[in-house]
C-alpha cells in the first residue's frame, strides 16, 4: 500500500501501531491516555485496505514510545498488532504484540465493590483468560468492555 | 492441605478439601484429642461487618484448640473509622497474632490482606465474593449424610451476591455433583462464578422454581434474598415468596432430602420445616467447630512447618 494511499505522513521520531483492528484506533489512543489535549502530534488512519486484515486502522504518534505495559494491553484489543517505534524517521524496532499472563496497573476493576477500587495501596491486576481478563482480587471478568476500563 | 492461607474455594482441590474433612471427623469423634494442642497462640478475629456466628464459631474453634483470641471489635470504634487502609491494619495485627480471621464488605480484602502479612488468612467472607470456610463446613455437611459423589444438588435463593453460593458451587466441581441453580432472572449466578464453573467443565442448570427439579435433589441448600437488592419493595415480596419452603413444598422431596442453610434465616424456610427429618441447618451450624477447629489446625501446622524449613537453611 502506498504512503499517498494512507494519507498520513511519516514522523520523526515516535510510535507507529499498524495492524490494528478495523474501528479499535480511538481505544488504541485511550490505551495511551491520547485525547490531544497533550499536543502530541497524531495520525489515525481507519478502516484502510489491509491485505492481512482486510480493513484495518493504524496511528502514528509523534514523540511518544509505549511502555511495556502499554503494550501488554494493547495486545487485549488489537492481538495482531505490529509497533513500530521510530528514530530519526527510521523504524529502529519493530514488535508483534504478545498477550501476557497477566496485566498490572493499567486496568481499572469494573466491580465498584472490588477492594482494589479502595483507597488501598495496591495496583491492579488482571489474568488474561481466554476471551477477555480476570481480576485477580474479586475475579470480575471483563470482555468486550476492556477499552473502557484503562486506567493509564 | 499445603496451603498458607484459605482465600476462596477455587483454591482448593479434592485432596485439600477431603484432608480438612477427615481432621473435622476425627477432631468431632475425639474433641479431647485437639484441646490445648495450639497452646500459646493468638487468632485476630478481624470483622469490618457484622458476624454473629462465624465469629463465635472461630472463637469457640480457636479457644477448644488451646488458641487465645483478640477480637478487634465494632469497626465503629476501631482505627478503620479513622481512614486507615486495610492493608496497614493487617500489617499491624500481624505484630500481635500468629493467624488473622477476616471479614470484609469488599470483594478481594482477603487476596490483598494475604499479600501483605505472612501469617495464615482466613477469609470469612469478602462483600459478594467467597466464604471458603462454610462452604468446608457445609461439605462435611454434606458427607456425613450423603457422601459427596453421585450427588444432586439443589442451591436456591440469591445467587447472585450469595458468597456461600458463590465458594460452594465452586468446591463442588471437586467431586461427582450435578449442580441445579434456581433463582430469579435478577438474582442468577454472577459471570465470576459462571467463569469457574465453566472451566471445570461442571454439570449445571438453572431453573426459575424449585417444583420441577426437587424430586431429583439429594440436598437443597436454601439461602435469603434480601430486601435490599430490590429497588423496589413490592418486587421483592413477591420475588422472596416463590422461594420459600415449608413442610407442604417438600412433600414432593425424596424421603432422604437433606435441607441446608448458613443462616440467619428469616422466613425462607417455614418453622414447620425444623420438625422435620429433612432439616440439617442447625446441625450445619454446629459443624462450624469440628471443621473450623481442623481448618486452624491444618494452616497452622503448615505455617509451623513453613517456618521450620525457613531455620534449617
Amino acid at each position: 500500500m502506498s504512503e499517498h494511499e494512507l494519507r498520513v505522513s511519516k514522523i520523526r521520531d515516535g510510535t507507529v501501531i499498524d495492524h490494528v483492528e478495523g474501528g479499535q484506533a480511538l481505544n488504541v489512543l485511550a490505551i495511551l491516555g491520547i485525547d490531544g489535549s497533550e499536543g502530541l502530534g497524531v495520525s489515525v488512519g481507519m478502516n484502510v485496505p489491509s491485505d492481512r486484515l482486510g480493513r484495518k486502522d493504524l496511528v502514528k504518534v509523534e514523540g511518544r514510545e509505549l511502555s511495556q505495559s502499554e503494550v501488554d494491553v494493547l495486545s487485549l484489543i488489537a492481538p495482531e498488532a505490529t509497533i513500530n517505534i521510530v528514530r530519526e524517521f527510521e523504524v529502529v524496532e519493530k514488535n508483534r504484540v504478545t498477550r501476557p499472563d497477566r496485566v498490572a496497573g493499567v486496568l481499572s476493576c469494573p466491580n465498584r465493590n472490588c477492594i482494589t477500587n479502595a483507597d488501598e495501596p495496591v495496583e491492579t491486576r488482571f489474568e488474561v483468560v481466554a476471551d477477555g481478563v480476570r481480576c485477580d482480587y474479586c475475579s470480575t471478568v471483563l470482555r468486550s468492555d476492556i477499552a473502557e476500563h484503562i486506567d493509564v | 492441605m499445603r496451603q498458607d492461607h484459605l482465600i476462596t474455594a477455587t483454591q482448593l482441590s479434592r485432596d485439600d478439601i477431603e484432608a480438612v474433612l477427615d481432621r473435622a471427623r476425627e477432631v468431632a469423634a475425639d474433641p479431647e484429642a485437639y484441646a490445648g494442642r495450639h497452646g500459646g497462640t493468638m487468632l485476630a478475629l478481624c470483622f469490618f461487618e457484622p458476624s454473629t456466628r462465624t465469629r463465635m464459631s472461630f472463637d469457640a474453634a480457636a479457644k477448644r484448640l488451646g488458641i487465645d483470641t483478640i477480637d478487634m471489635g465494632d469497626v465503629d470504634s476501631s482505627s478503620v473509622s479513622k481512614g486507615e487502609s486495610l492493608a496497614d491494619t493487617v500489617r499491624v495485627i500481624e505484630g500481635y497474632a500468629d493467624s488473622i480471621v477476616l471479614r470484609h464488605p469488599s470483594e478481594g480484602a482477603a487476596t490483598l490482606a494475604a499479600e501483605f502479612v505472612d501469617v495464615p488468612v482466613i477469609n470469612a467472607g469478602d462483600g459478594a465474593g467467597q466464604h471458603p470456610s462454610q462452604t468446608l463446613l457445609d461439605l462435611h455437611t454434606i458427607r456425613e449424610n450423603h457422601g459427596l459423589d453421585d450427588l444432586t444438588v439443589g442451591i436456591m435463593g440469591d445467587l447472585k451476591y450469595g458468597r456461600t453460593v458463590h465458594s460452594l458451587a465452586t468446591a463442588l466441581t471437586n467431586f461427582d455433583a450435578r449442580q441445579h441453580f434456581i433463582s430469579p432472572e435478577s438474582l442468577r449466578l454472577p459471570r465470576s462464578v459462571r467463569f469457574d464453573l465453566h472451566e471445570t467443565g461442571a454439570q449445571i442448570r438453572e431453573h426459575e422454581d424449585l417444583e420441577g427439579v426437587l424430586p431429583e435433589l439429594d440436598v437443597l441448600y436454601v439461602t435469603r434474598i434480601q430486601k435490599e437488592r430490590f429497588p423496589d419493595e413490592n418486587e421483592y415480596h413477591r420475588v422472596a415468596g416463590q422461594y420459600r419452603i415449608d413442610a407442604d413444598t417438600l412433600e414432593a422431596a425424596p424421603d432422604d432430602l437433606t435441607v441446608m442453610h448458613p443462616l440467619p434465616r428469616v422466613d425462607e424456610i417455614a418453622a414447620d420445616v425444623d420438625d422435620t427429618d429433612h432439616a440439617r441447618y442447625f446441625e450445619q451450624a454446629h459443624n462450624g467447630i469440628p471443621v473450623r477447629m481442623a481448618l486452624l489446625d491444618t494452616l497452622l501446622e503448615n505455617a509451623e512447618a513453613a517456618e521450620g524449613m525457613e531455620v534449617d537453611r
